[in-house]
């Protein structure tokens, strides 16, 4: 017990200190690198409070995926002229540390004074479990008790992925999202890219499929897909769709629609938006996540790459 | 203590810290890594909730992990967009920086670039 205990605490120390130095690093790309790191061992302290579902995803999209957009953000700002970006002025630094060291001993005091054991709808979650057909809880929750939330997020995920198309210059529209990318990729990430996909890309399914009964689901095996196809993209081994594709855009909202469709037949066939009919459920479920993971994997590196930089290709 | 209670200050202090350097950093991308940190300080106060909520025979109550999932990816694509608005912002100003205008000393190179 106490060697656990002291792990926790060793872990609870190196989160913090990762922390601290994503936030006091000198240099935007150091910061970055930084969280990718923080993210790894967040999801262990994931891991330690029994969330497995969150650890994995955590790993996958908090840290990795999130990762690579802030290390290539951060690796082409380099450039720009930080002389105008002056730190605040001592005193006021002193203050506004003051103020988040507030803020955090009343959130830790709040955690601390908290009833333990916590209100929890475990019993209800684990009760109907069997109208659903699933064995893992959280993605019961995600698919079938808060349906509504897991498929309006996945419009959150379409719309950025407007938002971020949108910012296209108007010369480039129509082009592959992105930047250029290099003539010659680098050998390393090239073999990389070649070697890694079929693992990752049996992984990927293979998660997405066991989400019903163990920890997994479409947003995390969706998250590792989509790191196969970044990989290979970003060696250059493959161009990433113009943003015109018809096909993909289908890809793009097929998650989502797919959902809202089945969502609306439910109106008609099982009394109630989002309802599911009693004995058909899993098969439902099964074949919205396999749309929302194709749209997870999708979107992912479509978000990561960024509008197009480049006038299409006639 | 035990490990929720210890992953809870944890928590709490990644707040503190994602909001100080949300507050001190003047550059935008350091504004956003700090604002993730403060996000994952909050999503591991649900986890903490979720721990605590153990019951029925299994670790940690499904409703907050299941928040907590749909959350990392909603911060993501809010992410995602920032940086897109960022990069654009620097390659038409060819600087990154939140201010309306270069102040007075640096107006000399600071206009037209």
């Amino acid at each position: 017990m106490t060697v656990v205990n002291a792990l926790d605490i060793g872990l609870a120390a190196l989160v913090l200190a990762l922390a601290a130095w994503t936030v006091a690093a000198r240099e935007a790309f150091a910061a970055a690198v930084g969280y990718v790191a923080y993210g790894l061992l967040l999801s262990l302290v994931w891991v330690r409070l029994f969330a497995v579902d969150v650890a994995l995803t955590e790993a996958a999209i908090g840290s990795g995926v999130t990762g690579v957009l802030l290390i290539r953000a951060a690796a082409r700002l380099r450039g720009a002229t930080p002389a105008l970006d002056e730190p605040l002025a001592p005193p006021l630094r002193f203050l506004a540390g003051v103020l988040c060291a507030m803020v955090a001993g009343a959130l830790a005091a709040t955690v601390l004074l908290m009833p333990d054991p916590a209100p929890t709808l475990a019993p209800q979650a684990v009760g109907n479990l069997p109208s659903t057909g699933l064995g893992n809880a959280v993605t019961a929750v995600l698919i079938s008790y808060r349906a509504f939330d897991t498929m309006l997020e996945k419009v959150v995920l379409v719309l950025a992925v407007v938002g971020v198309w949108s910012l296209a210059p108007d010369a480039c529209w129509g082009g592959s999202p992105g930047a250029p990318r290099p003539a010659r990729p680098e050998a390393a990430l090239a073999f990389l890219a070649q070697v890694l996909p079929p693992l990752g890309i049996v992984v990927g399914i293979h998660i997405f499929w066991v989400g019903a009964d163990e920890p997994g689901g479409a947003f995390q095996g969706g998250a590792i897909l989509a790191a196969m196809w970044m990989i290979t993209m970003m060696a250059g081994l493959t161009e990433a769709p113009p943003v015109s594709s018809t096909r993909l855009r289908l890809v793009l909202v097929s998650g989502p629609a797919v959902f809202l469709a089945i969502g609306l037949a439910g109106v008609v066939i099982a009394g109630g938006f989002l309802a599911y009919p009693s004995g058909s459920a899993k098969p439902l479920i099964l074949f919205i996540e396999a749309f929302m993971t194709l749209t997870i994997a999708a979107t992912l590196p479509m978000l990561v790459a960024g509008p197009p930089e480049q006038p299409p290709q006639p | 203590m035990n490990t929720a209670s210890l992953a809870g200050i944890t928590g709490a202090l990644l707040v503190g810290l994602g909001l100080f350097g949300l507050v001190t950093n003047p550059r935008p991308l350091r504004k956003l890594l700090a604002f993730n940190l403060l996000g994952s300080g909050v999503f591991l106060l649900f986890g903490v909730l979720a721990r605590r909520g153990a019951a029925a025979g299994i670790a940690a109550d499904p409703v907050p992990q299941a928040m907590v999932i749909t959350g990392i990816v909603v911060a993501f694509s809010a992410t995602a967009l920032a940086v897109a608005l960022l990069l654009r912002l620097f390659e038409e100003t060819g600087r990154s920086t939140l201010r309306a205008d270069p102040p007075s000393k640096a107006a000399g190179d600071g206009s037209g670039a």
